[in-house]
């Protein structure tokens, strides 16, 4: 929900007076002065606590000692971090890649051709049966898909016996073969309905005579939807493609609750690591490396799709 | 995101719309009705787990075992519900939710507006960059601030209270809606302050007299987003609140499972209690949420 332009709010006009007349700039750093000491005391003085952190080795009890960048060689050559990363990469699959996909063909339907057909309250009912999972708690979520997956007597399992499938049946959270598909189920389940209620907004800023236009162009649904509808929203699909990869590198909560990273490292992920490290193998130096290994990971894509969105928007405006 | 301040937004193609009218419905094609089953069937795959949660939080254990997971109760069971809600003392957890939520929300539009007032109005020198250090900390994921924030809690004695959490997500929330109301501020028509100021009103009352009203409608979809993006935190009251009293609804939910007393019906009690009040909010604030998502990707 972090739109990318910072400039909005800054770049107008003459470089940096107030819009208040009659009054200096000055005075008004005292409205920021409790928001930036709180800042500095609950983000910035531990942000940079937990990078020394990671240059010590430190067990909780007695004070870090500085081992210079030993966990950061050992991170290096950890198989488990590593798995957790590459998890990671599936979380985006399931949160980034399939919602954004899935959700531009669903907006598309709704929009074009359900709202428009049959009702636009039709569509907006079908709009909201989509978002309803994006509102629960992550935990929430979890636990309500974790409970149609158990292993003995859940419904799925249930379900597959009662229609002939017994031989499907299968301890989905617990067998390192379907264990991260089933956290993949969770997420993409919760994630759909968010960029469905995006791009839903998005496509009415497209003029409808376009898309006449198109038509009588001859041009088929599928390539008025690539070239009208995807040029129009890619703002929208540039937010949702970056913060919902942000918050596919965060995952932490279906994890913790359904499998702890299990089985074995299957369904291990960063954040769920460094939390183990810190309050289960009280290895509170190894655990702030992966934190701010997650950290320099996640700023790094951030600056990587506002400098690629900041681009792309310059050849548009050029062009 | 100017569209959060109540503004008429200009540019409405206004001519276009008798000429719409009068165009007849368009035909429905064999294709439109596929189409239209297909989104219909997405729809109930993806409410079919809410249907069977609810379905099967009313039912005997062995009412499960014997008629399964698609089956009617045969009686209106609420042992499951209720033994989970003395379990866990439910009153008590959704208390501490909400008065969590409720002085976060409130903290943390009261510190974005002192914000946005100095960086949107005020147009502090360095401002592009004091934005950008905000969305940062928003950005952040929480396991980097974990292990210091626990030791200092600990240090100050705020450790296992819920003052220990209200005060980190006043922090990491108004860090959002310092970004946005930046923005918003950024475009505040002009003419009004500089008619406040005319007035000879000084700054503090522009802003509580002006500023803040004229922009009551974006305010309030941050503290109803800041309630319920609070109320869905999991890491940070997992650590911090270890002891029962102070646990939010997820963070007992969650501690439960799996548990040897928790049969499967019990089990899914627990589930529909945990969904129970974001589907309220969802019914009381639904226009206010989905206005507030597209503000927020909106520009």
């Amino acid at each position: 929900m972090v739109a990318v332009d910072v400039r909005a709010a800054t770049s107008r006009k003459r470089g940096g007076d107030s819009l208040l007349p009659s009054s200096g700039r000055g005075s008004f750093w005292w409205y920021l002065l409790p928001g930036f000491v709180l800042l500095a005391v609950i983000v910035l003085i531990p942000l940079v606590w937990n990078i020394y952190l990671s240059f010590t080795s430190y067990r909780g009890i007695r004070p870090p000692k500085f081992i210079g960048l030993n966990n950061w060689v050992r991170l290096f050559g950890d198989d488990k971090f590593w798995t957790s990363f590459g998890n990671s990469i599936a979380m985006i699959v399931a949160m980034v890649v399939i919602p954004t996909l899935v959700g531009l063909v669903l907006a598309a339907m709704l929009f074009d051709l359900i709202g428009k057909k049959f009702g636009g309250r039709f569509a907006s009912f079908l709009r909201a049966t989509y978002y309803l999972p994006q509102i629960l708690p992550v935990v929430i979520a979890a636990i309500v898909i974790g409970w149609i997956l158990r292993p003995d007597n859940g419904a799925l399992n249930t379900i597959l016996a009662a229609i002939g499938l017994g031989d499907l049946q299968h301890n989905w959270l617990g067998s390192p073969d379907t264990a991260l598909a089933s956290i993949m189920a969770v997420m993409v389940w919760v994630q759909l309905g968010y960029p469905v209620v995006i791009f839903m907004a998005a496509l009415q800023r497209v003029d409808p005579e376009l898309y006449e236009a198109a038509e009588l162009d001859g041009a088929n649904w599928f390539q008025r939807f690539r070239a009208i509808t995807v040029s129009i929203i890619r703002p929208e699909i540039f937010v949702v493609t970056l913060t919902c990869t942000i918050a596919a590198l965060k995952v932490f909560g279906p994890v913790y609750t359904l499998t702890r990273g299990g089985p074995g490292t299957a369904t291990m992920v960063p954040s769920y690591y460094s939390y183990s490290e810190f309050f289960q193998s009280q290895q509170v130096g190894y655990g702030a490396t992966i934190a701010t290994a997650l950290t320099v990971v996640i700023v790094a894509v951030s600056i990587l799709f506002i400098v690629a969105q900041n681009r792309a928007e310059r050849r548009e405006n050029q062009s | 995101m100017s569209t959060t301040i109540d503004r008429p937004r200009t540019g409405a193609p206004t001519p276009t719309a008798p000429r719409r009218l009068k165009r007849q419905k368009p035909k429905k094609t064999v294709t439109d009705w596929i189409i239209l089953v297909v989104a219909v069937l997405i729809g109930i795959g993806i409410a079919f787990p809410f249907l069977l949660i609810v379905l099967n939080s009313f039912k005997s254990p062995a009412d499960y075992n014997s008629g399964g997971p698609l089956q009617l109760p045969t009686s209106f069971y609420t042992d499951g519900i209720v033994n989970f809600w003395n379990r866990v003392n439910f009153p008590e957890k959704l208390w501490n939710s909400v008065f969590i939520s409720g002085v976060v929300s409130i903290l943390a539009v009261i510190i974005s507006v002192l914000n946005a007032y100095a960086l949107g109005i005020g147009r502090v020198k360095a401002r592009t960059w004091i934005i950008v250090l905000f969305l940062l900390a928003n950005m952040l994921p929480q396991e980097s601030l974990l292990y210091p924030l626990y030791f200092m809690f600990k240090q100050v004695g705020l450790y296992d209270n819920v003052w220990s959490v209200i005060i980190i997500f006043t922090v990491i929330q108004s860090a959002f809606g310092t970004y946005l109301l930046s923005s918003v501020y950024g475009t505040f028509p002009k003419e009004v302050l500089e008619a406040a100021s005319l007035d000879g009103a000084g700054r503090w009352r522009i802003l509580w007299r002006v500023v803040v009203p004229i922009s009551r409608p974006t305010l309030s979809v941050l503290l109803i987003f800041f309630f319920i993006w609070t109320w869905n935190e999991f890491l940070i009251p997992l650590t911090f609140l270890v002891s029962n009293d102070n646990q939010t609804v997820p963070v007992a939910i969650s501690a439960l499972q799996g548990d040897r007393l928790m049969d499967v019906t019990t089990t899914s009690a627990s589930a529909l209690l945990g969904l129970i009040p974001t589907l309220v909010f969802f019914l009381i604030f639904q226009r206010t949420l989905t206005r507030g998502i597209t503000a927020g990707a909106v520009k």
